[in-house]
């Protein structure tokens, strides 16, 4: 499907299948609920894209605004430059069902927060030489795995984070959607994996269980 | 220092006792035991919780559970509660963690207001022998009603939620409460016609059959939320708050995330799982807006969509925004609302009545003049059928019971659901208790529940001569206040009685 107007909220919306061009920026809650279907968006696109998603594709072609991939429980989401604050908080996994957030430059903050699952990764393209993430990265976050290329760990990682290098092995791991990434928006993923990264997971799956005593 | 008397006394008669051990049995909380040398039964009191499942199936009424006599220096400011939490603080360091409404002294305004009979003038109306209507309808009203221009009707009425009689269970989410519990509670709104919450934990799949006597919550964490879950229910509710916690999120314990709990929430095994305090795609009424319509969106526009909030200071002002976001029907939640679980300090302090909170939300959304937009339901606490006639009267177009549902499968109060360890088969994921409770009897006895509320509340009404829940909704007039100062009759709108 084409010929969406100029901020149309909710393209998408819960859709199981078919594809769906957006040539104009399109409004909030792009792909929410999306089920299946694959939307590839030829601009920037506005907050809350892929709400929620459960299944599917969405490709911007440019930046994000806040909010993408919410509590997402599946599918993909690729974002070629930059996205917002609060991106893929919440994300889970469920045995196959591991959703996946690609963000090819930088990120604002609250990246990963509460993340029960899947796989957030960040490139940072044309941002080396600084940490491409924002403040509170991780927080609260208890399952999943967050891939940071990049040599400038956040300063501000909270206890709840465990901070490594990734081995060769684990970037074996994300070969996949590095050249996915490639496939998409162009660029040569034999270079990119050649980079350090840092692999965020939580040190925990009861992170809270500590705090509370029975009254 | 660490040792804290306990707070009940198992009372066993030794003359009764045949030492049959089914208490030992029954408790999860392994409080009896058998002493095979002196062949008496004997207890352990510090685990008792006073769940009174073995004081109810004792074969030979052997045994009762007392309040420990015991008590500490009196005090009218240190109250032994104060002391022993400070106790459990000092050793843990953490922080308190509680079960079920608010019980402290609160003023309950249900019992400072009292309803109203017709006498000579206006004849009472006997529910016995003339129709009586529960039915309602929640959902968007229409202000005017469209013609073409044959002067035929145009329908395009909002979509509604039909109740037989203004009760709905309250949201308990599956992982808080057992498999049989839930069952129990869809099988009940199915038989009568009215509708039952899934909570914010998924809905499993033997139970998408009573879809159209279920709602389906959205909360924060989104456990469980897809596509078909969505479509699967008749309505589908927002959760923003809820009275027992206002203002946090939730928190299930990752040892209660088993099989197919983890499943239905779509989480691992073993997960805490964690609904954040706020949406964090929604920070402004128009950013509930966008969930409302990205809700109808995915739905097409055939659910009703409720919102959900605690009742808080600023309740009215929040309703009004709420209103104007697309919400169907606003659901209120008083500070006196239950939980599976909840930080002690924020479920005894946070939030307000809901009489009062309902009070103000009714008035607010008359005077804007969209009081039409949207449906009232309010919860916590409606303990009866003239709890709920009250709420009616005072603006409500529902109620939500979740404790009063819970005792009517079985629960006792003991207000420990977080320790999973629940006697009745209610508020655990263990197999060996969950299989306590039928979810045959569960249902019939919901049943019984709502069918003696509905001819009480027939009884009531029919009595101030008002023969629909239309016509008693908003009727202020037909409640008066009892030992209630000039504030709180002003906020409840209601005269002092003799007036």
């Amino acid at each position: 499907m084409t010929g969406f107007s100029l901020g149309q909220r909710y393209i998408a919306a819960g859709a199981g299948e078919g594809t769906y061009q957006v040539r104009q920026v399109p409004g909030n809650a792009l792909g929410a609920y999306l089920d299946g279907g694959k939307i590839e968006v030829f601009c920037n696109a506005q907050d809350a894209a892929g709400d929620t998603m459960n299944d599917g594709e969405i490709v911007i072609h440019g930046s994000c605004g806040d909010a993408a991939g919410y509590a997402m429980r599946g599918g993909a989401l690729f974002i070629e430059k930059d996205a917002g604050y609060r991106c893929g908080i919440h994300m889970k996994e469920y045995e196959d069902k591991a959703p996946k957030i690609v963000i090819g430059g930088r990120c604002g903050s609250f990246l990963g927060e509460y993340q029960a699952g899947g796989i957030i990764l960040v490139l940072g393209i044309g941002s080396e030489d600084r940490c491409p993430v924002g403040n509170f990265c991780g927080t609260g976050m208890h399952g999943g795995r967050i891939f940071l290329r990049t040599s400038h760990l956040p300063p501000d990682l909270p206890d709840q984070v465990a901070a490594r290098q990734a081995s060769q092995e684990e970037k074996e791991q994300i070969r996949p959607l590095v050249e996915e990434f490639c496939g998409h928006f162009g660029g040569e993923p034999e270079a990119l994996l050649q980079s350090g990264y840092y692999l965020l997971t939580p040190n925990s799956q009861n992170p809270y269980r500590q705090l509370y005593v029975h009254n | 220092m660490e040792w804290i008397y306990p707070e009940f006394e198992v009372i066993r008669d030794r003359d009764r006792c045949i030492a049959c051990r089914v208490c030992e049995r029954q408790c999860a909380n392994e409080v009896h035991r058998y002493d095979p040398e002196t062949k008496k039964m004997t207890a352990d009191e510090s685990k008792c919780v006073s769940c009174h499942r073995c004081v109810a199936l004792c074969p030979t009424r052997a045994l009762k559970i007392v309040k420990s006599g015991h008590t500490f220096r009196e005090n009218a400011n240190w109250s032994r509660q104060s002391m022993e939490e400070i106790y459990r603080q000092a050793g843990s360091g953490g922080v308190l963690l509680s079960s079920m409404g608010n019980p402290k002294e609160y003023p309950v305004y249900w019992d400072k207001l009292l309803l109203n009979a017709s006498q000579v003038t206006n004849p009472p109306i006997d529910p016995l022998r003339e129709p009586m209507e529960t039915k309602t309808f929640l959902g968007k009203k229409p202000t005017r009603v469209r013609r073409d221009e044959q002067g035929r009707i145009v329908p395009g009425l909002p979509p509604q939620l039909e109740l037989s009689t203004p009760i709905l269970f309250s949201a308990m989410s599956y992982g808080s409460i057992s498999y049989n519990a839930h069952q129990s509670l869809a099988q009940a709104a199915s038989e009568l016609g009215i509708f039952y919450n899934t909570g914010e934990g998924g809905l499993h799949r033997d139970f998408y059959q009573y879809g159209a006597n279920t709602i389906v919550q959205v909360a924060s964490g989104r456990f469980g939320v897809h596509k078909d879950y969505l479509n699967a229910g008749a309505a589908i509710e927002i959760k923003m708050g809820q009275g027992a916690k206002p203002g946090i999120g939730g928190h299930l314990p990752g040892a209660k995330i088993t099989g197919d709990v983890s499943r239905t929430r779509m989480i691992p095994a073993g997960t805490d799982a964690i609904s954040p305090a706020p949406h964090h795609d929604i920070y402004s009424i128009e950013d509930l807006r966008q969930l409302v319509y990205s809700l109808k969106e995915a739905t097409n526009y055939q659910k009703p969509v409720i919102v959900k909030i605690a009742a808080v200071h600023n309740v009215a002002a929040i309703a009004s925004g709420i209103a104007r976001s697309g919400a169907d029907v606003i659901a209120i939640d008083g500070f006196r609302g239950g939980t599976g679980a909840a930080p002690t300090r924020i479920r005894d302090n946070v939030g307000i009545p809901i009489e009062l909170a309902l009070a103000a939300v009714d008035q607010r959304l008359r005077e804007e003049g969209i009081r039409n937009e949207v449906s009232l339901l309010v919860g916590g606490s409606i303990r009866s059928s003239a709890d709920l006639l009250k709420a009616i009267l005072l603006g409500a177009d529902g109620a939500y019971i979740g404790t009063a549902a819970l005792l009517a499968l079985g629960c006792h109060l003991c207000r420990s659901c977080h320790s999973g360890r629940c006697n009745w088969g209610i508020a655990t994921q263990r197999p060996d208790l969950v299989k306590r409770l039928n979810p045959e009897v569960g249902a019939k006895r919901l049943v019984n529940l709502v069918t003696a509320w509905t001819h009480e509340l027939k009884e009531m009404m029919g009595g101030m001569g008002i023969n629909s829940i239309e016509a008693a909704r908003g009727n202020r007039l037909m409640l008066r206040g009892v030992g209630l100062t000039d504030a709180e009759l002003r906020v409840l709108g209601v005269k002092h009685a003799g007036e």
